[in-house]
């Protein structure tokens, strides 16, 4: 499904990823763990087609098409989803507005016809239920207000609604107490078939205990430095990230 | 149509123009009004008219305006007639008492001036000054100081007719009244209407004030209007600016409030080649509200520009101005703020902020806010913003999925909403909200009928001769 080879990304002439590579087939779950300020955002956001950054070597192929060619909404409606680390607050955009005019140009895109208001509200009541999250969410500005486990649950709403083929979610997790991770967790549980991908970014190894990856690739100064099943999660969290420094050969402290 | 002759100053021209026609302009008004013109005739000659020295002026040149050859519509050439046959503004959900001016003159079906059942007073100020000339005299030209460096003066000289409201004590009238001011004219036209709403106490009232032109012909409207806010009462005005790229205003409203009265006033332009909308709110008296909402949505090379003064003279009153505007092209905004606290103002509270978003590299926005606080007990703040929309936000809403263009006009709707929400008539938040989504989508255009009235019709071509009404 992704395949991303030989990538380095700089923002401002300073590298974030270099040498980096990945594959994710269908149907995968891939964990990316590793230390703060490592370019697990970036990486996320590259994919996502955000602008700011410069590619400035290598490869992503998504569905056996150049991604890098491809404006961000088009990679949302090709089956792209992130879920941001930080959501933006969008004052005076009501969620229903957005979410509907999203879930119709990808429609339109896929040459579907649009959801009508009632498809769509019957859609909304479905999905909410899925995630636990409140109308009173769902009636509001995008992310005005919200408190930092809104948001986290509105992003999984959203990727609900919109049902991606490729999730990316840059640390959903973090900030949630038990009951908000659980739910999120479901979220992507229930989500996932033989046709749909998640990678899930996360600095901690408890996500993981719930959505259960196939691999977890380890992010460290702009590469992946050691990649493993499951279990390669619960030794990191074990051990830290230290074993992992000595064992690339990292010069410079965490 | 009056030549320019480039020796004679403005102001010299215009004071020969009102000599020359001042028993047309005269009529048979009461005496009292006659000597308000020669006053203003006066401040013409000794202060001009403002230039780009002019404090509050500089970002916008009238002199090019001044000097251009206009006709000028000394007599009414309209006789009553029914203005649907041209102009339908049947605002369905929005039940209203409509009213029409027809280049500067009051146009009727059957009477000039209409008394409501409930004692409300609504038609020709023409006509009021004639009926009730000590009511008119007692408040005309005793709210907007023509001394002020403006155009209040010249519309002092030349005025004769506008919209006259009178709303008597406890009334409250319950339709909104909807004044259209039409400007159509095969030459280009100066005119000079002069609106005059008094409230007694403890009345209510909604204006709607719409500004139209229906052909695509120059004209310059120098209009002023005087609100008097009497004891507890409530006005929530609204002027409404859809015009074509030819039309020049200059838009002088002056309220005077006392204690207690609330007023709400929202100018929305939404289309205008050149507009200077020009605020003056007194507050008279202890503990009035008064709130001053502004939305401009300018593209190609329109010049907005959007003078506020809120003054407050008395203590314990509240005011807040949220001016908010949209550049496109190589538009101009000006947006001068000004709170005054006089001495005496204690345990004011008053607030201001201007906000704008420039869509491109030529627009412009100019934010020039001012404090002037003589009183130590006082809660003001102001601020101004020039920027562009959140690419953190754009980025958001399109990696959802929405194109660059859905997702900029989802942003640009979202930040005027923050002032169509203030508007508190249902309908007319809905008709406004419409407008405005309509707008930035560049789907509204100033051929609609009516701007009330959008989403009705396909719009029409007007192309009317006035002389045949
Ligand atoms: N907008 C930006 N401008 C400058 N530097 C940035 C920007 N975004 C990220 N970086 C830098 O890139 C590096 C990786 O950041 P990020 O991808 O957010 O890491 P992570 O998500 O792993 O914590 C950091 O050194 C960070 O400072
Ligand atoms: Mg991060």
């Amino acid at each position: 499904m992704l395949t991303i080879k030989n990538l380095k990304v700089s923002i401002q002439g300073k590298t974030i990823l270099k040498d980096f590579n990945l594959e994710v087939k269908s149907g995968e779950v891939h964990a990316i763990m590793g230390p703060n300020g490592t370019g697990k955002s970036t990486l996320a956001a590259v994919i996502a087609g955000r602008d700011l950054f410069d590619v400035d070597e290598g490869t992503i192929t998504y569905m056996g098409q150049d991604l890098l060619e491809m404006e961000p909404e088009i990679r949302a409606r090709e089956g792209i989803f992130l879920g941001f680390q930080y959501p933006v607050e969008i004052p005076g955009v009501s969620m229903a507005n957005f979410l509907r005019t999203a879930i119709n140009e990808k429609r339109k895109y896929l040459g579907l016809e649009p959801l009508t208001g009632a498809e769509f509200l019957k859609l909304m009541e479905d999905r909410k239920k899925l995630v636990d999250i409140q109308s009173k969410l769902t009636n509001r500005s995008v992310n005005e207000g919200f408190s930092g486990g809104e948001k986290k649950k509105n992003e999984i709403f959203q990727m609900a609604m919109i049902e991606p083929r490729l999730a990316i979610l840059d640390e959903t997790d973090s900030g949630l107490d038990i009951d908000a991770l659980k739910v999120v967790a479901n979220g992507v549980n229930k989500l996932r078939s033989p046709e749909n991908s998640t990678i899930v970014i996360t600095h901690y190894q408890r996500l993981l205990d719930y959505i259960i990856p196939d691999f977890v690739h380890v992010l460290y100064d702009g590469r992946i430095v050691k990649s493993g099943g499951k279990e390669l999660a619960i030794e990191l969290e074990e051990k830290g990230y230290e074993w992992i420094r000595k064992e690339a050969g990292v010069q410079e402290a965490f | 149509m009056q030549d320019i002759t480039e020796n004679i100053s403005a102001q010299q021209r215009m004071i020969d123009l009102y000599k020359s026609n001042f028993k047309l302009i005269k009529g048979a008004e009461p005496q009292t009004i006659t000597m308000l013109r020669e006053k203003a005739v006066e401040i013409v000659r000794d202060q001009g008219f403002p230039d780009l020295t002019t404090e509050n002026w500089r970002y916008t040149d009238i002199d090019p305006l001044l000097r251009s050859p206009y006709d000028f519509n000394f007599t009414n050439q309209s006789r009553p007639f029914d203005i649907e046959q041209i102009f339908t503004c049947d605002v369905y959900d929005l039940d209203t008492f409509s009213v029409t001016l027809l280049n500067g003159w009051f146009v009727y079906k059957n009477a000039p001036l209409t008394t409501l059942k409930n004692g409300t007073i609504i038609g020709s100020l023409s006509k009021a000054l004639e009926v009730y000339p000590e009511l008119v005299s007692k408040y005309l030209g005793t709210i907007a100081p023509m001394e002020k460096p403006g155009l209040t003066a010249l519309n002092t000289m030349f005025f004769q007719d506008g919209l006259f409201i009178y709303v008597p004590e406890e009334v409250i009238v319950d339709k909104p009244i909807q004044i259209i001011n039409i400007v159509n004219s095969e030459n280009p036209l100066m005119l000079h209407p002069r609106h005059l709403i008094i409230q007694e106490p403890k009345s209510k009232l909604t204006l709607v004030h719409c500004d139209h032109s229906l052909t695509h012909n120059i004209s310059f409207t120098n209009s002023v209007s005087e609100v008097f806010l009497a004891k507890e009462s409530n006005l929530d005005y609204y002027k409404i600016q859809n015009k074509g790229h030819n039309s020049a205003v200059i838009n002088g409203s002056f309220f005077s409030q006392m204690s207690a009265s609330n007023l709400t006033s929202s100018a929305l332009t939404l289309n205008g080649g050149f507009t200077k909308n020009i605020i003056y709110s007194l507050l008279n008296e202890p503990a009035c509200i008064a709130t001053h909402n502004g939305l401009y949505l300018v593209d190609s090379n329109q010049h907005v520009d959007n003078q506020l003064e809120v003054d407050h003279a008395a203590p314990e009153c509240t005011s807040e101005q949220l001016y908010k505007g949209i550049l496109d092209d190589e538009a101009t905004a000006v947006f001068n703020g000004k709170i005054m606290v006089r001495r005496d103002a204690q345990k004011t509270l008053a607030y201001q902020n201007n906000k704008n978003i420039l869509l491109t590299d030529d627009a412009k926005a100019n934010a020039q806010p001012q404090l002037e606080i003589y009183a130590d007990d006082v809660k003001c703040s102001h601020g101004a913003t020039v920027g562009q929309l959140d690419p953190e936000a754009m980025f958001y809403l399109r990696s959802r999925g929405l194109n660059e263009r859905s997702a900029r006009q989802m942003l640009m709707y979202a930040f005027a909403a923050e002032v169509v929400r203030r508007i508190s008539i249902q309908p007319l938040r809905e008709r406004i909200d419409h407008m405005v989504e309509k707008r930035l989508k560049g789907e509204l255009s100033i051929c609609d009928q009516c701007v009330l009235h959008c989403n009705s019709k396909e719009p029409t071509v007007f192309n009317i001769d006035v002389s045949k009404l």
